[in-house]
């Protein structure tokens, strides 16, 4: 198991928190919370060893889109990266919905 | 036979004008229902619950997760796979508890084991100060979690006397509706709940498949053989055998509507754990000499004398 930190600059307040997703084989689960100090990071926690190149990219390209001033914990069971980033989009509709 | 391409138009044959199976299938009731195995565990609880009643407790965000699988090289998740919801249902207090068989196949480990526990206990303490707390256990479930090997072995220890324990308050309803099942040490809980609910998907038993294949060879159970691991665990069979109360159909509404049912029956008069010779009778009669299929593994009611009553051998509670 592999854990990093990411962290993105970020201008909007988020309204209320979201969990979706499941830590189930190729799924994952996250946890978004807004956060007071006007950035966003994101804690990746993967059972898969050797990817984080690839964590990096699908971050950057999330946050290239996405101002929301959050803290994101990621536990993932080996999900592909087109899985990781609809989740996020998935919690990202659900703390404004 | 024909496909669903050349039928042409459905409401005709919603009104079995070809055939009753093709009728069924077609069935505006059929295709309106909602399914509950499809919904994840945390919908499944909340849908239970009359609508705005519920609250999640030891929810993902309290992360009160299992200490024992990151150093083992697993990933955690927030809730242990396991969640607790407290509210009305059909304006009876009660609590449920719902396990995510898509994390760690619903396996019981400390966490997840205590959350169950706990919320057992508290509804235990809530309906011994004059607030009867019925509990919905929804399992999807292959018993304890290996990675938490002993201490989930302890947890169903645990969980087992809690069950005891509130059903001489409150009725506690095992709900075992998908295809992951319920298995190993689970299989016991459930057995010594007040009332079981299942789906055909289902599936009840102690060993799984795969174990007894393993142990003891592929000529003594196929576990790549769906039909005979259904016709032999499979909600059907179980209740054919007068193991489950309720057998439902994969709909929501439906398993709604048994649950409260089973709320409003109350605390039952025998549970069926306290029919020991009954059930030892039952074993006996079953013949390991030969395999067993879906005809001889279904005891007839004709061929078993019916419980009388609590059996003087059993544990009281």
């Amino acid at each position: 198991m592999e854990q990093f930190e990411f962290n993105y600059p970020a201008k909007r307040k988020i309204p209320k928190r979201a969990h979706v997703g499941v830590v189930g084989s190729g799924d994952l689960e996250v946890l978004l919370e807004p956060t007071e100090n006007g950035a966003a990071s994101v804690l990746v926690r993967t059972s898969l060893d050797g990817f984080k190149a690839n964590w990096k990219a699908v971050l950057d390209r999330f946050f290239g889109q996405y101002d929301g001033a959050v803290h994101i914990e990621i536990n993932d069971a080996g999900a592909t990266p087109g899985a990781v980033y609809l989740r996020l989009q998935q919690a990202v509709e659900a703390s404004e919905s | 036979m024909s496909s669903p391409a050349d039928t042409g138009n459905l409401s005709d044959v919603a009104k079995g004008g070809d055939g009753a199976k093709s009728a069924l299938i077609f069935s505006p009731k059929y295709l309106q229902r909602r399914s509950f195995i499809e919904l994840n565990a945390r919908e499944r609880a909340k849908t239970l619950f009359d609508s705005g009643t519920s609250r999640e407790l030891a929810g993902p965000f309290d992360r009160i997760e299992s200490p024992w699988l990151a150093i083992q090289g697993v990933t955690p998740q927030a809730d242990d796979g396991c969640i607790v919801m407290r509210g009305m249902i059909d304006e009876n207090q009660a609590v449920v508890i719902a396990f995510n068989g898509a994390f760690q196949g619903g396996g019981i480990g400390e966490v997840s084991g205590a959350k169950l526990t706990a919320a057992l206990d508290l509804a235990c303490r809530d309906s011994e100060n004059g607030q009867p707390t019925s509990a919905v256990l929804l399992l999807e479930t292959g018993g304890v979690r290996l990675q938490e090997a002993n201490l989930g072995l302890a947890a169903v220890a645990e969980i087992i006397s809690s069950i005891i324990t509130l059903r001489a308050h409150a009725p506690v309803i095992s709900v075992i509706a998908g295809p992951v099942g319920c298995f190993g040490g689970m299989s016991l809980a459930a057995g010594v709940s007040s009332y079981i609910v299942m789906t055909r998907e289902g599936r009840l038993g102690l060993n799984g498949p795969e174990v007894i294949e393993e142990e003891s060879g592929v000529e003594e159970f196929d576990a790549s053989d769906r039909a005979l691991i259904w016709s032999i665990y499979g909600g059907q069979q179980r209740y054919n055998q007068g193991l489950v109360d309720a057998l439902v159909d994969d709909d929501a509404d439906q398993m709604i509507k048994t649950v409260q049912d089973l709320i409003a029956k109350g605390v039952p008069k025998i549970h069926r754990s306290e029919q020991v010779n009954h059930y030892r009778s039952r074993i006996a009669a079953l013949d390991p000499s030969t395999q067993w299929d879906a005809v001889n593994f279904s005891w007839s009611a004709a061929s078993l004398a019916k419980p009388t009553g609590r059996d003087e051998a059993a544990p009281g509670g």
